[in-house]
């Protein structure tokens, strides 16, 4: 595995270190964590008690049958969803049960949908820059001029999502495989620290699948990854650490061989 | 990323500008009545009027075409922005009114005494320039802050916009509001204490029209082609999306909203001295329908289409409303519908299909081979005001011509 990226200020963990309030502190430990989340729609519990932990860098498959609280537990990360009980912190500072969503997603955290949401009336080029990491009020909007770092970061994302040369079609026009890539090329270009992936290559070619596979290792280390698939497949491609949720909490967590032979695993979810 | 206008653009909105800005003046002051080149008073007023219109037209585009959120209540920033000025213009009256009295007619007919305090100020010019630009901003903002932090969208939020200048126009309508009640404010006298019905003055106010109409045009492009602009049309595409990477829509909105708001005053306070009147029927629903109207059938979107639109729609008002005065409202709503039905993108839309059409009936017969065809269709119809790339002969014809309503 990688070796995570030490972004955090440079004294060393264990030693009182000034807090920089917009940046994510992992000096301590993992860049999420959480502990005892619960959520219950209608007293349908969602997430039961669910403890999870990312490290910095790494990158998690999680995999679970339908309604084991994969998605909810995204929304809770993102803000969307309040849960009921259970305490989820992005580094050691930010309390995600607590902060609104644009802030949660100024902070680091990007998702990528399942669905994707592309703006379909822009370009490739223009879906990115809109996407990117900078000053969006109002005033600095209208004002606003593309440095040369931007120019390169748009024009690196765009050689890591395949789409070199598409910059200029409409979003709209392209493929179903390509409007994922580009939303993981939005991502990309808010320059997170984690990243969200829910079922990323749902509805995907055999061959755009294999791309989108290299394309999430290339990812790894540069950025911590939590990846939702039902495709096993793909997961075994990709799969470091794999997390199996089960109605609400976490059924097992290992690599792909182990979690493949553990008894509970195959009766819930993959004996099926 | 987006060139601001192209040079043929430019020659053309510079051609049009000389030829109303210029030429049309100098027929009106220079040239004898009588002679055949002179162009009446009745012209001027006609075509000023109709520019300070165009402004409208160009700020509902804005929050309309581009931004998505149809207003329904242009008409009552329209009015304020009117009024603000013409209670200037009432006060300049001076002695000169029928009563001879310091205050305005009307007020006198109602026995008042002295102005009521929201009049204090109102005869400094200084005053009146700056209330016609912050009384409707601040209306706009108000309403816009309160209705977009509700998250009002859509429909919703054309009818309470309608409800609004419809609440307005029942307030003015009022004698004790101290507006003038349904005769508003009329029988201007003079403007910077010169005669206002002076063939110079007209004539700089119609100018003066002009130049704001080019201004509006070119603050207008300028923030549909920056980044600006392009948040604005995510706003009608996909606000939700936008808001989680980060946008502050409600800001945005409010912005564009006021800006809105603040450009139809200012089109007002140009409007009143040049028709010599305004009165609350400015602020009717109908009123503010019709602006709508006009961007719709020029062409949402389009910037140049509104502006048309504004022209078009007026032209043909004026020449029914002498005609046939009875039908005009029957015809401006076939209109809606017809335009609606078959021409979603506006006059701007059909003028974009009979550019390509005569090229492609002359290929049609000849287009035996499916290798013919190609060529034909390969200029994709990108709407004017998007960015046009001759590198993406993949996009498929039509795709960007989809109208969001």
């Amino acid at each position: 595995m990688n070796a995570p990226a030490m972004r955090a200020g440079p004294a060393a963990p264990g030693y009182g270190h000034v807090v920089d309030p917009d940046r994510v502190d992992t000096s301590h430990g993992p860049i999420l964590y959480l502990e005892g989340v619960t959520v219950s729609f209608d007293g349908f519990k969602a997430l039961n008690a669910l403890s999870l932990t990312i490290e910095r860098g790494e990158l998690r498959c999680i995999i679970g049958p339908n309604g084991a609280g994969k998605t909810t537990m995204m929304d809770v990360i993102t803000g969307k969803t309040r849960p009921d009980a259970g305490t989820a912190f992005f580094g050691q500072t930010f309390d995600l049960t607590r902060l609104p969503e644009t802030e949660i997603a100024r902070l680091g955290i990007g998702r990528k949908f399942q669905k994707p949401t592309v703006f379909e009336n822009h370009t490739v080029f223009e879906n990115l820059e809109l996407a990117m990491k900078t000053d969006k009020q109002v005033r600095a909007t209208l004002f606003a001029r593309l440095s040369s770092e931007q120019r390169a970061l748009i024009a690196r994302t765009l050689k890591t999502i395949r789409l070199e040369g598409a910059e200029h079609q409409l979003a709209g026009s392209l493929s179903h495989g390509q409007k994922q890539w580009l939303e993981i090329g939005m991502l990309l270009v808010q320059e997170p620290e984690l990243i969200l992936l829910d079922e990323p290559v749902a509805g995907m070619t055999d061959a755009e699948t294999e791309r989108t596979a290299e394309l999430i290792l290339e990812l790894e280390g540069a950025h911590s990854l939590v990846v939702v698939e039902h495709d096993m497949d793909f997961v075994g491609k990709i799969a470091r650490k794999v997390t199996v949720l089960h109605e609400g909490s976490v059924l097992a967590e290992g690599g792909m061989a182990d979690v493949q032979e553990n008894e509970r695993v195959i009766e819930v979810y993959l004996g099926r | 990323m987006t060139r601001f206008f192209a040079p043929r653009t430019w020659l053309a909105i510079l051609a049009v500008a000389a030829v109303l800005l210029v030429v049309l003046p100098v027929l009106h002051l220079a040239v004898p009545q009588g002679h055949p080149l002179h162009v009446s008073s009745f012209w001027i007023t006609l075509i000023g009027k109709f520019m300070c219109y165009a402004v409208v037209a160009l700020a509902m585009d804005l929050i309309w075409g581009y931004t998505g959120i149809l207003s329904l209540g242009q008409g009552v920033f329209f009015a304020l922005g009117g009024y603000a000025f013409g209670m200037y213009l009432m006060r300049q009256i001076g002695h000169d009114g029928v009563y001879q009295s310091d205050l305005p007619d009307f007020m006198v007919f109602l026995d008042w005494k002295a102005f009521p305090w929201y009049w204090a100020g109102t005869d400094s010019f200084v005053v009146a320039l700056v209330k016609i630009v912050a009384v409707p901003g601040l209306l706009a903002f108000i309403f816009g802050f309160f209705a977009f932090r509700s998250r009002i969208k859509g429909v919703y939020f054309s009818i309470i916009t309608q409800a609004m200048t419809f609440a307005a126009m029942l307030a003015f309508f009022r004698n004790d509001m101290g507006f003038g009640g349904n005769n508003g404010f009329t029988d201007f006298k003079r403007v910077l204490g010169i005669p206002i019905t002076a063939p110079g003055t007209r004539t700089t106010i119609y100018i003066l029209s002009g130049v704001y109409l080019l201004l509006a045009l070119v603050m207008c492009r300028y923030i549909v082609t920056s980044k600006l602009g392009r948040v604005l049309t995510a706003i009608r595409d996909q606000e939700s999306r936008l808001m989680f990477l980060g946008y502050r829509t409600l800001s945005y909105k409010l912005f564009v909203w006021t800006l809105a708001a603040v450009m139809s005053g200012i089109a007002g306070a140009l409007y009143v001295p040049q028709v010599g009147i305004i009165n609350p029927s400015e602020m009717s629903p109908a009123n503010s329908i019709e602006i709508a109207i006009w961007a719709a059938v020029g062409g949402r979107g389009t910037l140049f289409g509104p502006i048309l639109g504004a022209f078009a729609v007026n032209g043909a008002k004026s020449w029914f409303t002498v005609a046939f005065p009875q039908f005009w409202l029957y015809f401006l709503g076939l209109l809606f519908v017809l335009v609606t039905l078959f021409l979603p993108r506006g006059l701007m839309g059909l003028f974009e299909m009979l550019r390509r059409r005569p090229a492609v009936k002359e290929q049609a017969p000849e287009a035996v081979e499916p290798s013919v065809e190609p060529q034909v269709a390969a200029p994709a119809p990108l709407p004017a005001t998007e960015p046009v790339h001759t590198q993406s002969p993949s996009i498929p014809p039509g795709i960007a011509m989809e109208g969001k309503t």
